[in-house]
C-alpha cells in the first residue's frame, strides 16, 4: 500500500518560504508527477516527503499513519536520484543487496530478489561491474533496482532522466511506465519536462513557487488549464497565449489558443499575417505567424503534413472558437 | 601539435631541471656509497684506506642497529595509525556547517607551519616538562604523581609530539577528500537504511581510501627521517634513538663518516621495504 497525505504542509529556508502550507493527496498505485518550472519545489517536496528534509510545518501521512517525524528509512520509500547515486566503490550486485543488507533481509532471499530485478532490468550480465563501467542509461537501471528491491510503499524519482540523451530518455520513459504497470505501486516522478509528464502520469501535480497550480490527469490539464500559468507550462509547442483587443472581444484579459486549433490558408481567414521561421518536423509543421491584429507576439500554428510556405508569405488564420480558453484578469479560466 | 621541432625544444628546455635533478640526488647517493667502504675518520686522520664491508658489518653487529629500526617503525607507525585516525575524526567535524569554521580550519593547520624544532621545544619546555609543564600542573591538579615524559614515557612522548605536527596534513587532505563526496550518495544511503555508523563504514571511509593512501605514503616518507624532534627532546637518549639519529651519532659524535654512510646505505635498504610493504597494502588504492 502506499496512500500519501500531505495536510497543510509546509517548508521555509530561514526566511524564505519555499512551499507554502499545502494539501496534497496521492492515491495507491498512481503514477504522479509534479511538475513546474526549475526553482518551483518540486524537488523540495519530494525531499520532504522522502524525509530528506525535515517539514516546517504540516503532517505527511503515508498508509494513514504520520510519517512526519519518521527517518527516510523508516517510511518505507524508495527513491532514485538525479545523480543515480550510486556507491562507486561496490559491484552493481552489491549495490542493488545495499538496502537488504542494512535491513538484515537473509542471504538467500537477497540473492532471490537481485536475480529477478536484474532480470527485470536487463542486468544481470553486469552484476559484477563496477558503476564506472556501465553507461548512463544502464547506471540509471541500477538505481532503480536498488530502489526494487526495498518492495517500498512507493518509489520517488528526482529528475532521473535529465542526465540522458535524448533517445535513450524515450527508451527509460517506456521502461518506467512499463515498471509502473507491472508493479502498480505508487510512483512519485519530478521533472521539468512536460513532455515526460504529459507522456508517464496518471496525474500531475503543476507547481509554481511551491503552489500547487493544478492537479489532474494530463488530458483534464491540456484541456481545461485552471489558469494561464498552466495553460502555457502544458502542451508542446506552448498555447498561443493573446491579450488586448482581440480578448475583449471574447470578453476575457487574456485568450489562448493551442497551435493545432488554428487553421492556416493562403486565401481567407479572421487574422492576417506574415509567415516568419517554421519548423518541419515531417509528421508536423510549426509555422511562427506574425499577426498585426493581436500583437507582437508571433502565434505557432500547427499544420498537418508538408505545407510549403515560405518565409515572409501571406496567410490568414483562422482559430478554432470551440476550442478557445478565456482567462480573466486574475487569469483564472473562465 | 607535437611536432619533431617542437618535441626536440621541448626536451632541450626540461634538460636543466632533469640534470639538476639527477645531480641532486645521484652525487650525494654515490658520496655516501663511496665512504661506506672506506675508513674515514676526519679528525683521527682522515681518509684511512678502502675496507670492504667492514664498516657494514660494523654497523649490523652494533647493539644499538636492531632498536633503532624498532624505535624507527615505532614512531613511524604510531604516528601513522594517530594521524589517520584523529585526522579523519577531525575532517568530519569540520566539515559540519559550524559558526567561524574559516577560523577554526586556520587555526587547526597551524601546527604545520611551526617549525619541528621549535614545535619539539615548545612541547619538552611547555607541556612536558615534569616541574613547571602544563601537563605537571593538571596531574598535580588532580593530585598525581607528575609524569617525567621524555624519560619514563620517551617514544610515546616523541610519537605525540610528531604526531601533533603531521594531524594537520592528515587532517587537510582528508577534509578536501570528504568535501568531494557526492551528498546525494550519502542521501541514498540514509534512505537505504543505513546507520550513521554504517554510512561511514560502507560510504565515507571507502571514498576516502585513496587520500588515506597518499597521507599514508606521503608521511612515511617524511617519518623515516625524523631528527630535530629528537635531537632537541632526549638527544637519542631512552630508546628513542631513530636509524637517522644513529647515522647522525657516527659521523658527528664518533666522527666516522664511513661507518656512518654504511648506516645511510641500511637507511636506504629500510625505506624500499617500507615502501614495497606499503605500495602492496595500500597502493592498490591508486589505481583507476
Amino acid at each position: 500500500m502506499g496512500r500519501i497525505t500531505l495536510d497543510k504542509v509546509r517548508k521555509a529556508f530561514g526566511d524564505i518560504e519555499v512551499i507554502p502550507p499545502l494539501d496534497l493527496t496521492i492515491e495507491d498505485g498512481e503514477f504522479v508527477v509534479f511538475v513546474g518550472p526549475s526553482g518551483c519545489g518540486k524537488s523540495t517536496l519530494l525531499r520532504l516527503i522522502a524525509g530528506l528534509e525535515d517539514v516546517s510545518g504540516g503532517q505527511i501521512r503515508i498508509d494513514r499513519e504520520d510519517a512526519t517525524e519518521l527517518p527516510p528509512a523508516k517510511r518505507g520509500l524508495a527513491m532514485v536520484f538525479q545523480s543515480y547515486a550510486l556507491y562507486p566503490h561496490m559491484s552493481v550486485r552489491k549495490n542493488i543487496a545495499f538496502p537488504m543488507k542494512m535491513a538484515g533481509v537473509p542471504h538467500d532471499e537477497q540473492e532471490r530478489r537481485i536475480a529477478s530485478a536484474a532480470k527485470a532490468l536487463n542486468l544481470t550480465d553486469y552484476l559484477d561491474r563496477k558503476p564506472g563501467q556501465l553507461s548512463g542509461g544502464q547506471r540509471q537501471r541500477v538505481a532503480i533496482g536498488r530502489a526494487i528491491v526495498r518492495e517500498p510503499a512507493a518509489f520517488l524519482f528526482d529528475e532521473p532522466l535529465s542526465n540522458l540523451d535524448a533517445a535513450l530518455r524515450v527508451g527509460m520513459r517506456l521502461e518506467i511506465s512499463e515498471l509502473h504497470k507491472r508493479l502498480a505501486t505508487t510512483m512519485i516522478y519530478v521533472t521539468h519536462d512536460q513532455v515526460e509528464a504529459m507522456t508517464m502520469a496518471d496525474k500531475i501535480v503543476v507547481l509554481q513557487a511551491g503552489r500547487i497550480e493544478q492537479v489532474g490527469t494530463p488530458l483534464e490539464l491540456y484541456n481545461t488549464p485552471r489558469n494561464k500559468f498552466v495553460a502555457g507550462f502544458i502542451g508542446s509547442p506552448k498555447m498561443n497565449l493573446i491579450e488586448g483587443d482581440a480578448a475583449t472581444q471574447h470578453g476575457a484579459t487574456t485568450i489562448g489558443i493551442r497551435p493545432e486549433h488554428i487553421g492556416i490558408s493562403a486565401e481567407s481567414g479572421l487574422w492576417e499575417g506574415v509567415v516568419g521561421v517554421s519548423e518541419h518536423l515531417g509528421s508536423d509543421t510549426f509555422f511562427h505567424v506574425k499577426v498585426e491584429a493581436v500583437g507582437a507576439e508571433p502565434l505557432t500554428v500547427r499544420a498537418s503534413g508538408e505545407v510549403s510556405l515560405k518565409y515572409g508569405d501571406r496567410v490568414f488564420l483562422s482559430p478554432d472558437m470551440k476550442n478557445l480558453h478565456k482567462f480573466g484578469a486574475d487569469g483564472l479560466r473562465i | 601539435m607535437a611536432t619533431q621541432h617542437s618535441r626536440s625544444a621541448a626536451r632541450l628546455m626540461m634538460a636543466p631541471a632533469v640534470v639538476l635533478l639527477l645531480g641532486w640526488m645521484l652525487i650525494p647517493l654515490t658520496m655516501t656509497l663511496y665512504f661506506s667502504f672506506k675508513k674515514y675518520l676526519p679528525m683521527r686522520g682522515g681518509d684511512l684506506g678502502w675496507v670492504g664491508f667492514e664498516n657494514y658489518s660494523r654497523f649490523l653487529s652494533s647493539s644499538s642497529f636492531w632498536p633503532s629500526i624498532t624505535a624507527t617503525l615505532m614512531i613511524v607507525g604510531g604516528v601513522l595509525i594517530i594521524t589517520v585516525v584523529l585526522g579523519i575524526l577531525l575532517a568530519i567535524l569540520l566539515n559540519q556547517p559550524m559558526w567561524g569554521q574559516g577560523v577554526v580550519r586556520i587555526l587547526v593547520i597551524a601546527p604545520f607551519f611551526v617549525m619541528p624544532t621549535v614545535s619539539a621545544l615548545v612541547w619538552k619546555n611547555m607541556f612536558m616538562d615534569p616541574n613547571y609543564g602544563l601537563l605537571a600542573y593538571l596531574w598535580k591538579f588532580f593530585g598525581a604523581q607528575p609524569v617525567e615524559w621524555l624519560s619514563q614515557a620517551s617514544l610515546p612522548s616523541i610519537i605525540m609530539i610528531v604526531s601533533w605536527q603531521w594531524l594537520p596534513f592528515a587532517t587537510l587532505i582528508l577534509l578536501t577528500a570528504i568535501q568531494s563526496l557526492d551528498g546525494e550518495q550519502l542521501e541514498a544511503s540514509e534512505m537505504d537504511g543505513a546507520s550513521p555508523l554504517a554510512r561511514f563504514g560502507y560510504i565515507v571511509l571507502p571514498h576516502l581510501a585513496r587520500a588515506i593512501t597518499i597521507v599514508i605514503l606521503i608521511q612515511t616518507i617524511f617519518l623515516l627521517s625524523i631528527f630535530a624532534e629528537i635531537f632537541v627532546t632526549t638527544g637519542g637518549a631512552f630508546g628513542t634513538k631513530t636509524l637517522t639519529y644513529l647515522i647522525f651519532q657516527r659521523v658527528l659524535e664518533s666522527q666516522n663518516v664511513g661507518l656512518g654512510s654504511a648506516g645511510g646505505v641500511y637507511a636506504i635498504i629500510l625505506a624500499n621495504i617500507v615502501a614495497i610493504f606499503l605500495m602492496r597494502i595500500v597502493g592498490k588504492n591508486l589505481d583507476a
